[in-house]
């Protein structure tokens, strides 16, 4: 007659977590190569277009950015609620774009600088005014290559 | 003196602080790359330089935008999505239509001899035009050259222009050369 054994220690096996944190930390190194912090704090309200026929940008250290729209609430008291610029962390004018160009084409390496693009992030709702005034500033201080960013839609609104 | 073991220290916690870590940088990631739409700005224009030699009027595709979005093309109020199937006629001009633009013979690589048009689309904004608006056209005008380029390239070598080499896309674009001009900013239509 076959005897059935009882097994020792009826409870569940406990699974051997001793790689665990193994794992957790490759994880961990995976995001920390990939992440790229959030350089600035917004100050302006930003509503990204939308558009088809969009191009990414590659290397974002060639990558300059212009910020415009209306300032976000706390701050419209100080600086109005027409649309301005940012630049870096503070409002800027049309005037100072072109020292914050050639600065950032300083702190690039000198193979890099005709590759350097600049990307206007700009409100949906901004006229186009003032950013016919930032191209014109762009083009004086001979950054030309720009890049209108905007939102990847399958369909633009009509 | 007796011997003391060298205790080991407990990793037991290595894990939740790696976790902790983890998660702090899982929330501060940003992955989304950059996208828009390339442009090249013209170089800034002397101001003693002598204007450039008028274009015809047939080679112009003119597209106006005023302050309340709406279009005028060649003269004519058009729709948006209308836009595309204009812009694409009057890039390729079929069948060489007096109105739309000439076209030149040029030696191009895989093509041979190939009439190339002569069009450019000159683009004009107001003040006021709400900067959607003007991404929208741009859009449109950057797909009607994608869609022609896209349909050179399938019917030349059976494939999107996006997945051909490098030296046939350069082939391709010089078949297509993308002419946008912007004019200098006017002041029209109030505010």
């Amino acid at each position: 007659m076959a005897k059935f054994r009882k097994k020792k220690g009826s409870g569940q096996q406990a699974i051997n977590t001793a790689s665990l944190p193994d794992i957790v930390f490759m994880l961990l190194f995976f995001f920390m190569v990939t992440t790229t912090m959030k350089e600035v704090a917004l100050k302006v309200q930003l509503q990204q277009p939308e558009a088809t026929e969009l191009s990414k940008l590659e290397k974002k250290s060639l990558v300059t950015y212009i910020y415009v729209g209306v300032p976000q609430s706390q701050y419209q008291g100080t600086f109005g609620s027409e649309p301005r610029l940012q630049l870096n962390d503070q409002f800027a004018t049309v005037d100072d774009i072109r020292n914050y160009i050639v600065q950032e084409r300083e702190s690039m390496r000198e193979s890099d600088r005709s590759k350097m693009t600049v990307s206007i992030k700009a409100d949906y709702d901004t006229p186009m005014g003032i950013i016919t005034e930032v191209k014109q500033a762009l083009r004086k201080a001979q950054a030309l290559k720009i890049s209108y960013s905007a939102r990847q839609v399958s369909e633009v609104p009509m | 003196m007796g011997k003391r073991d060298v205790q080991e220290v407990n990793a037991g916690s290595m894990a939740d602080i790696a976790f902790l870590l983890l998660i702090f940088f899982l929330v501060t990631t940003t992955m989304d790359t950059d996208s828009g739409l390339s442009r090249m700005l013209p170089p800034p224009v002397p101001d003693d330089q002598e204007a450039p030699p008028p274009i015809k009027d047939r080679n112009v595709f003119e597209v106006l935008i005023n302050a309340q979005n709406r279009l005028l093309v060649e003269n004519e109020p058009l729709e948006l999505r209308e836009l595309r199937d204009a812009a694409k006629e009057f890039i390729q001009n079929p069948l060489d239509e007096e109105g739309l633009p000439e076209k030149e013979e040029k030696q191009i690589e895989y093509f041979g001899i190939y009439p190339v048009t002569k069009g450019v689309i000159s683009l004009q904004n107001d003040r006021g035009t709400q900067y959607q608006m003007y991404l929208s056209v741009q859009n449109e005008l950057a797909a009607a050259y994608n869609e022609l380029r896209n349909e050179l390239a399938q019917s030349k070598f059976g494939k999107k222009f996006d997945e051909l080499e490098e030296d046939k896309q350069d082939a391709i674009r010089d078949i297509y050369p993308q002419k946008i001009s912007e004019a200098e900013p006017k002041n029209i239509g109030g505010k």
